[in-house]
């Protein structure tokens, strides 16, 4: 489904991804972590496009990320992206900010779009929220109406920018959950976060990145079981004492 | 339209321009002093806590603020004479219409200047026994100027560019030179461009400085 | 100091049909140039904003020859020079058969101006608004022009409505410019009374009485418009 090539980038002279291949196929959820500056971050924003790349390869779904042709805005509405700062449209209600790419991307009718934007609501437990404004809610619900929203394109995988780190340790809880739920569904899920337990339960495969090259990319048992590198290593019992 | 280009016209009036010119720089160094020396007087009233102080040198910026410069231009010279008693020079009035115009302004800039200085400093003063007074002039002041000065150099060039207007009450300044000029020897294309190249490269080169200023004292 | 008092000159004829006209012209040109203004300058200030390298050094092209020249040259350069840069029909169209030569050429002349200090301003607030709306904006499928147009102008706008609004009475003080072209707006005629009365005070006071209340109705339209258009919940838009 999504497949990175050999992708290596540069921030005018300071080479932030260096030769990273590893892939998603459908269905399945990654995981990758690592310490900050790695490049994760930058490695998940590479697979819509939002970053551009020098070196390398990034398709998805047989599409070529890089390619001048491509038309980005169609290959987007395919993918749902969330963002640790949730990024909710601050100047359009929780419903609204469902509806908009649905109905000018999709193409869907007022009606249709305003249809799924509740039942989606209802899924992630904030129908009654359905008419306030970004601002009036927390930050745990405002990622979960990041994450309807982003659902609300009937994406073919989601990709997950450090989730919960922006949130109150409180509120991690009720994110998280609605994220398992999709990985039991069969979703195919890129995520970048620092929450192991999430990674236990629900990951299929375990991606380590360092210095911007991936050092590590095993099956999730072996990850936690016995991670080959020294640098995944020391990262693992850092963050496994929480 | 450029082939009779008439540079000469120019050129033999330079010194009559470099005359006008004089008198822009003039007033604009003149009514800058002016300017800040009230805006200071303003600024410092408006943050006080005597309440009448600080309602009236509010009113006197917002009312100088919703004014067009031209018609505070043409009050002064109609009014300083009258006040006066007997003619005053046309560049007086000028002057004074300026100075209290752009103190408006500047008392805004120094006012936002001054409260930019941490609250800590002031208690620092006060700690070691200084009065108010000597609290404004030794520590917050001079700060609070170091951390305006971008601000008001870009203040004063757009003063620079307002000392155009004194071309309704016919003071010769850089433009109305050229403007005589213009209109003596018909070649109003000709001046027009080069006033406003003059202008142009001096502005733009002030604008420079001042962001380069800006950069190097980053607080 | 002597003077002879003389208020009921306001009110005679024809000088109190000057004042409201001279109103009338202040309104007319204002308004007018800020059309144009908020309009050119929007586009001006997004384009600065771009990725797109050509597009924002035609931005800031734009930005720095209308703020480095006195706005009364740049009313001169419209009224004498602009015609004879014109191919020669259209110059000569300009200075024989365009309606209200005066007006037009300044509320042009004022628009022009405005729109580079309203382009700073939108470029500002969209800046201010941080590349994460633009991500998730991009990242659901909409095209860079629909980005703008749905996430970073409607908050963007919200943003700067304090410094716009004194961009707006900026425009109405401006308009007195115009008087040295011939347009007879507020301050002109006042001073036209003072010329032929020698009631300066009184001419004056009309004069700067109005303006007085132009910026009034102007705050206070400034004001009911950011509350109508306030986000629920937030009380000051920050940037995150």
């Amino acid at each position: 489904m999504i497949e990175i090539r050999n992708v290596s980038k540069w921030y005018g002279d300071f080479q932030v991804l260096k030769n990273c291949t590893t892939r998603v196929d459908k269905g399945e959820v990654v995981v990758i972590c690592g310490p900050s500056g790695s490049g994760k971050s930058t490695l998940i924003k590479c697979v819509n496009g939002l970053e551009p790349f020098q070196e390398g390869v990034v398709t998805v779904n047989g599409t070529s990320v890089g390619d001048r042709g491509t038309n980005l805005p169609k290959l987007r509405s395919h993918i749902g992206m969330v963002f640790q700062n949730f990024e909710l449209f601050p100047h359009i209600s929780v419903t609204d900010n469902i509806k908009l790419g649905q109905v000018k991307v999709l193409g869907r009718s007022a009606d249709e779009a305003q249809e799924r934007a509740m039942r989606l609501l209802e899924r992630v437990g904030l129908v009654d929220q359905a008419d306030k404004y970004p601002a009036q809610l927390s930050g745990g619900q405002q990622q979960r109406v990041a994450i309807a929203r982003a659902l609300a394109m009937d994406p073919i995988a989601m990709l997950f920018d450090e989730p919960t780190s922006a949130l109150d340790p409180e509120m991690i809880n009720e994110v998280l959950d609605v994220m398992v739920e999709l990985a039991q569904e069969g979703m195919t899920m890129m995520v970048v976060t620092h929450e192991m337990g999430f990674a236990r339960k629900v990951a299929d495969r375990v991606v380590f990145m360092d210095e911007g090259r991936i050092e590590e990319d095993a099956p999730k048992e072996d990850f936690f079981g016995s991670p080959r590198g020294e640098r995944a290593q020391l990262f693992l019992s850092k963050i496994l004492h929480h | 339209m450029f082939a009779a280009f008439d540079f000469e016209v120019i050129i033999k009036h330079i010194p009559f321009l470099w005359q006008g010119m004089q008198l822009t720089l003039l007033l604009t160094a003149l009514a800058l002093c002016g300017g800040i020396l009230g805006g200071t007087v303003l600024a410092l009233c408006r943050l006080s806590r005597f309440a009448p102080l600080s309602f009236a040198a509010g009113s006197y910026v917002n009312f100088f603020r919703s004014m067009p410069l031209i018609l505070v231009i043409f009050w002064f010279y109609f009014l300083v004479p009258l006040l006066v008693g007997r003619p005053v020079g046309d560049f007086y009035s000028v002057l004074i219409a300026f100075a209290l115009f752009e103190a408006a302004y500047y008392c805004e800039i120094i006012r936002a200047g001054i409260s930019s200085v941490r609250r800590g400093q002031v208690y620092a003063g006060q700690a070691l026994g200084l009065t108010y007074g000597q609290n404004m002039r030794y520590i917050v002041l001079p700060q609070a100027f170091r951390n305006m000065i971008p601000v008001l150099l870009t203040q004063a060039i757009i003063l620079f560019q307002d000392t155009s207007l004194v071309y309704v009450v016919g003071l010769k300044d850089f433009l109305v030179s050229g403007d005589i000029v213009a209109n003596r020897d018909n070649r109003l294309f000709e001046m027009y461009t080069t006033i406003a190249l003059v202008y142009f490269v001096l502005c733009l080169i002030g604008s420079r400085a001042v962001r380069r200023l800006q950069r190097k004292y980053a607080l | 100091m002597q003077y002879n008092w003389n208020w009921g000159i306001l009110l005679q004829d024809p000088y109190f049909g000057w004042v409201w006209s001279g109103l009338g012209w202040t309104i007319a040109t204002a308004c007018a140039a800020w059309v144009i203004a908020f309009s050119l300058g929007s586009v001006i200030g997004v384009m600065r904003t771009t990725n797109v390298a050509a597009l924002r050094a035609i931005g800031t092209a734009y930005v720095e020859l209308f703020r480095n020249i006195p706005l009364l040259v740049q009313m001169f350069l419209w009224f004498f020079v602009f015609p004879e840069l014109l191919p020669r029909e259209t110059g000569m169209w300009v200075k024989r058969d365009l309606p209200l030569p005066e007006y037009s050429t300044a509320v042009i002349c004022l628009g022009t101006y405005t729109a580079s200090r309203v382009a700073e301003q939108v470029r500002a607030g969209i800046e201010s608004i941080g590349q994460g709306q633009r991500y998730a904006g991009l990242a659901m499928g909409l095209t860079p022009a629909q980005v703008y147009r749905y996430v970073l102008l409607p908050v963007g706008y919200r943003i700067i409505i304090p410094p716009l609004t004194s961009d707006f009475l900026g425009v109405f003080k401006n308009s007195s410019l115009a008087l040295t072209i011939g347009v007879l707006e507020l301050t002109a005629q006042t001073r036209q009374i003072e010329e032929y009365t020698f009631q300066g005070f009184e001419a004056f006071t009309a004069a700067t009485a109005l303006y007085c209340l132009v910026t009034f109705i102007v705050m206070t339209l400034m004001r009911v418009v950011e509350h109508k258009t306030a986000i629920p919940g937030m009380i000051s838009l920050e940037a995150k």
